[in-house]
């Protein structure tokens, strides 16, 4: 086991590297003068020198990438030259912001996904396979911002139940933050919920049919026991890597959601500053996603290596 | 020499025989293969199909509601919703499917190689896409779409090469498993030279799962260029498609609804359908899995 | 002893009933750096209208009217400015505001790195401190839209204590004299202030707290304002405005802009101007121009939430030139003007960003052209990159719009000068900077308004800009807002809003 921890961690180093290369060569190589755009409307040739000079832009791309480099080493990530902020600082402020609307995605993720996958699987072939089925497929196959305008348009603006955007800290009221998070929580997760479902269908099918399942039928335990405590215990391995996975996913990939829901997450920080050619913002926030879906995976992996036996030695 | 009981296994009745006839037994299959050859057939013949020019910009019929002259009624400057989606159907098929040809173009031959040779060059491809997975895809589909310019044909390859370390992987891990499979090394002790083992032998026999990956990403990438739309970076207006429909109707949800639903119910049908089809091919393929 | 306490404990009290008042303002997009020297977005002014007081402000009418400065006056050469400052003000510090704060703030305006308030500012030399209460500003040269731009963020005044503290990050911390001082700012989030107690214009200000809200999306904007999450909303969609109205809890309120929307030609910016016929020859343009309705435009893409106009200035503005009026679409002659250029089907590039209003207007102007016999092909590009390609050269017309200025000289400038950064179109003529320059040094109105009618019929004969319209700044609020003044500007002023 700890040789094959070494093994991992050793692997890692190269694919954090590739992806500052890529993420570095994405963002310098957009077209357009990041200097101009961010001048503002004056097109001031000053401000554009001086702008151009903080970003290092008449070097050649190498040089910038060992600018950035260091700094990373350094924990510098830069800073945001649209609004004068630290980029480690806007991380900072903004990881709590996605990381609850993350795990609350997640959950709901969960409570949908996995029920439905179990009562697919007991039921197979019947009603209940099919409208689980259907169920998991619609949330795979709208477009989760077409579903969150809709949903603002419904509960917030014909209802009045919940707030239409934005984001209230847990510290400050919890109440509000939970009522704000409903909706994009559910956005969010209910794609999710599918993968969930099918993944969790086939485990459970798999395991349905296993021989402790019909040694556990044999000894005369009802159903409920069997699908419950013993087929769902083993079919959680998978479930829970993949969870894992999906969960570093959501992490960073809130991009639409957070827009039309305006929560101020790691999502819409990106997106602005992409159009906005804000470099060090892009580079820093999608190498700290990266490199914490890197981690994860690691985690997963080990958890599998470590619940599976068999896979040792 | 008589006629006895009939051997189970009939000349012809091969795997791929046997895979056909589950699949075609599995209803939300082909349902999801119906709806899915409607919306082929409404593509094509959109241009003789579709009532009124999709880009023809009439100003006294501006966000008219549905009604007998207009079905679904008209967009914010006067054209016939109802012709667009018809003309739309062809923007979201080939996003979906362009962009997945892309994906498989590139990422089937890497993963090949990268499985078959091993080695460093394995190393290498593996460190290489698993930092593009990494990287959200929705993200490198952004910055790639922004780099090469807003468009549909832009944001069709910003989306194959997101999705192309996914094949790459499927890939690579799908001729693992098959490389060291009796036949292989009986077509290596034949002394077959390697790209014909890889070619002839391997590559057919991994198919199976890549397609069934490629329709689900199909329908993946039909909803990533609706997504690059909202952002304004996919197909531009006046040119249809459903995702920019999506991004323009998103400012007049509220007075204009129908704007919005057409389009959206649209797309949600069309993955949906790639989305069964997918599943029913699966399952159909993987006896497992029954 | 008692007395006090109990005095004091009922006013608190009553302060708490009637106040302890938040006013919610959604806005349509985040503010940059909140340091009114290094600011650069016309969103970020609209925090500034609450948060740092200017020497002079600007009316509905575009008046110049007092603010930390009471009164000025030109020296008999034109090229200095003695101002009369207000006394008892103070910084939010605590700080005295005084001749020398303006000095510092007019040379901290000048000189910080990466200041776009340099620009604006270039006729001005040095500020002499002639008492405590009265600051010279001196200038190369006469400068009439001085005023105008003192109106705007090159007159903020900042604390010099607060400035001089923090010389990198001011703007994470911004220390002003206006209304409102800074609590906090979550970036894409929110932006607080609270009531600054010592405001000398405390008696106008009946809000405890103003906090801002950036929402992209209009609808959700809008959707915010209708759950009662908002109080008040600017750049409400125009075609949401039918809804607003409709709406018994909702109010409206409109003002025409400063600037406008319309269409860049490049007559000269790059080799491309010589080779389209609408870049080489001036009757091509004026067929193009002739080709549209403006009124049609204004209502299909604007709803009718927009002014036509053909000059830089709305038809309404004491500047704009009476001599060249508003051309009728004349699809016939535009026709005649092609053939007599001898140009058939002429066909252009019309760059146009990714916004939803730039796209509009380009839809409805390629179907009108091409009554004329134009064939307009729509290049939709991200505004970052249009910026970089206009700037090379690199377009044949370009829909580009312009927030404006409050003096005509802002919207011509830097458009018309020759090499000035924003004219893209590319156009040089000696008479053309004698004329702004003439604008610029006179000092007397009629003599401007000699001096623009004069540019303005050149610029239309050759028209590398096609004015088309100017947007009305659309508010939306709850009705239990009252006081709010819209000014052409666009800013929110909470001065006299109470709920």
């Amino acid at each position: 086991m700890p040789r094959y921890l070494l093994k991992r961690l050793a692997a890692i180093l190269p694919t954090i590297f590739f992806v500052t290369v890529i993420i570095f060569g994405l963002q310098q190589l957009l077209p357009g003068d990041a200097a101009a755009i961010l001048a503002g409307e004056n097109q001031d040739p000053t401000v554009i020198a001086y702008l151009r000079q903080k970003m290092h832009l008449d070097e050649p791309l190498p040089m910038r990438y060992a600018y950035w480099i260091a700094g990373v080493a350094h924990g510098d990530l830069g800073e945001s030259l649209r609004i004068q902020e630290p980029v480690l600082g806007l991380i900072l402020q903004k990881l709590p912001v996605t990381l609850e609307l993350a795990s609350l995605a997640m959950l709901v993720a969960l409570a949908i996904g996995v029920p439905a996958g179990i009562v697919s699987a007991v039921g197979k072939d019947t009603v209940w396979d099919y409208a689980a089925n259907l169920f998991a497929l619609w949330g795979l196959s709208t477009p989760n911002f077409w579903l969150g305008i809709l949903m603002i348009l419904l509960f917030s603006v014909q209802l009045g139940w919940l707030p239409a955007s934005g984001y209230v800290s847990p510290l400050e009221d919890l109440k509000a933050n939970l009522a704000a998070m409903v909706m994009p929580a559910f956005v969010l997760g209910n794609a999710i919920a599918a993968v969930l479902m099918r993944h969790t269908r086939s485990a459970m099918l798999q395991v349905l049919n296993a021989d402790y399942v019909r040694t556990a039928r044999a000894k005369g335990l009802d159903e409920r026991t069997v699908v419950l405590k013993h087929a769902l215990r083993n079919a959680l391995t998978p479930i829970i890597t993949l969870g894992a996975l999906e969960f570093g996913t959501l992490l960073s990939g809130a991009v639409l959601t957070e827009q039309v829901f305006s929560i101020p997450g790691f999502g819409k920080l990106i997106v602005d500053a992409v159009f906005n050619r804000d470099y060090a913002v892009v580079q820093g926030v999608v190498l700290f996603t990266s490199t914490v879906y890197i981690v994860l995976n690691l985690l997963a992996d080990l958890a599998y290596f470590v619940v599976n036996p068999r896979l040792r030695g | 020499m008589n006629a006895g009981p009939r051997p189970l296994m009939e000349r012809g009745d091969t795997p791929g025989r046997r895979a056909l006839r589950r699949l075609l037994r599995r209803r939300g299959a082909m349902l999801g293969l119906a709806i899915l050859l409607i919306f082929i057939v409404l593509a094509i013949f959109a241009p003789w199909i579709a009532p009124y020019d999709p880009v023809a910009a009439s100003w006294s019929a501006v966000r008219k509601p549905p009604s007998a002259e207009y079905w679904f009624g008209t967009d914010e400057i006067g054209r016939d919703v109802l012709s667009r989606v018809l003309w739309g159907a062809r923007a979201s098929l080939l996003a979906g499917l362009v962009s997945v040809c892309i994906s498989m173009a590139l990422g089937v031959p890497i993963g090949l190689l990268a499985a078959y040779v091993g080695g460093w060059t394995d190393g290498l491809i593996s460190r290489f896409t698993d930092s593009m997975l990494a990287v959200p895809f929705l993200i490198l589909a952004i910055a790639l779409a922004a780099f090469l310019g807003p468009s549909l044909t832009n944001a069709m390859i910003a989306i194959g090469v997101s999705a192309t370390p996914i094949f790459i992987r499927l890939t690579r891990a799908q001729v693992l498993a098959v490389k060291v499979e009796d036949f292989v090394e009986a077509a290596r002790a034949v002394g077959n030279p390697h790209w014909r083992i890889a070619l002839r032998h391997i590559l057919p026999n991994v198919l199976p799962p890549l397609i069934v990956q490629a329709t689900l990403a199909i329908a993946a990438a039909i909803i990533a260029e609706a997504s690059l739309s909202f952002l304004g970076l996919g197909q531009q207006p006046p040119a249809p498609s459903w995702g920019s429909m999506l991004n323009t109707a998103k400012n007049y949800v509220d007075n204009s609804p129908w704007m919005a639903v057409w389009p959206g119910l649209a797309i949600f049908m069309l993955v949906l359908s790639f989305n069964l089809f997918g599943d029913g091919l699966r399952d159909a393929l993987d006896p497992k899995h029954k | 002893m008692n007395k006090m306490l109990w005095s004091g404990l009922v006013l608190t009290s009553l302060a708490s009933l009637a106040g302890a008042q938040t006013l919610r303002i959604g806005l349509a997009e985040d503010p940059d750096i909140l340091d009114p020297s290094l600011a650069r977005s016309f969103v970020g002014r609209i925090v500034f209208a609450s948060l740092c007081d200017k020497l002079v402000d600007i009316d509905e009418k575009l008046n110049i009217v007092p603010q930390l400065a009471t009164s000025w006056q030109w020296a008999s050469d034109n090229k200095s400015l003695t101002m009369k400052l207000r006394p008892g003000v103070t910084f939010h510090d605590g700080e005295k505001f005084d001749a020398a704060a303006v000095k510092f703030n007019i040379d901290r305006h000048k000189n910080l790195p990466g200041s776009n308030r340099r620009g604006e500012l270039l006729p001005v030399t040095s500020v002499d401190v002639v008492d405590d209460l009265t600051a010279r500003i001196n200038l190369s040269a006469p400068f009439s839209p001085l005023l105008t731009v003192l109106a705007d963020r090159a007159g903020m005044m900042v604390s010099p204590k607060a400035a001089q503290a923090n010389p990198a990050n001011f703007g994470t911390k911004p220390v002003c004299s206006g209304p409102f001082k800074f609590v906090e700012r979550i970036a894409q989030d929110r932006i607080v202030l609270e009531r600054y107690p010592n405001y000398w214009n405390k008696s106008e200000i009946h809000f405890d707290k103003v906090t801002f809200q950036p929402i992209v999306d209009s609808t959700v904007r809008l959707a915010n304002l209708r759950a009662g999450q908002l109080d008040l909303i600017e750049r409400v969609a125009p075609s949401d405005v039918a809804g607003i109205k409709a709406d018994k809890k909702l109010s409206i309120s409109r003002i025409t802009e400063l600037g406008y929307q319309g269409i860049t030609i490049n007559t000269g910016k790059s080799d491309l101007a010589q080779k389209n016929p609408l870049g080489r020859d001036p009757r091509v343009r004026e067929a193009f121009e002739l080709s549209l309705d403006r009124a049609g435009i204004v209502k299909v893409a604007m709803d009718g939430e927009a002014e036509v106009g053909n000059q830089w200035v709305p038809p309404g503005n004491a500047f704009y030139a009476r001599n060249v009026p508003i051309p009728k679409r004349d699809v016939a002659r535009a026709k005649a003007l092609l053939k007599e250029a001898g140009v058939s089907n002429p066909t252009f590039t019309l760059m146009t960003p990714t916004t939803s209003d730039a796209q509009r207007v380009a839809q409805v102007v390629q179907a009108m052209a091409k009554e004329a016999g134009f064939d307009v092909k729509i290049q939709a590009t991200e505004f970052a990159t249009s910026l970089n390609l206009a700037d090379k050269g690199q377009f044949d017309a370009y829909v580009l719009a312009w927030s404006g200025r409050a003096d005509p000289d802002g919207n011509l400038f830097s458009f018309y000068g020759c090499k000035q950064p924003l004219n893209y179109s590319g156009e040089c003529r000696p008479q053309w900077d004698d004329l702004l320059n003439r604008s610029r040094t006179t000092l007397d109105t009629p003599g401007r308004i000699k001096a623009f009618a004069t540019l303005a019929a050149e610029t239309v004969r050759e028209r590398p800009i096609i004015y088309l319209y100017h947007r009305n700044w659309l508010y939306a609020a709850s009705n239990k807002l009252t006081g709010l003044r819209p000014i052409p500007d666009g800013l929110v002023r909470v001065q006299g809003l109470k709920m």
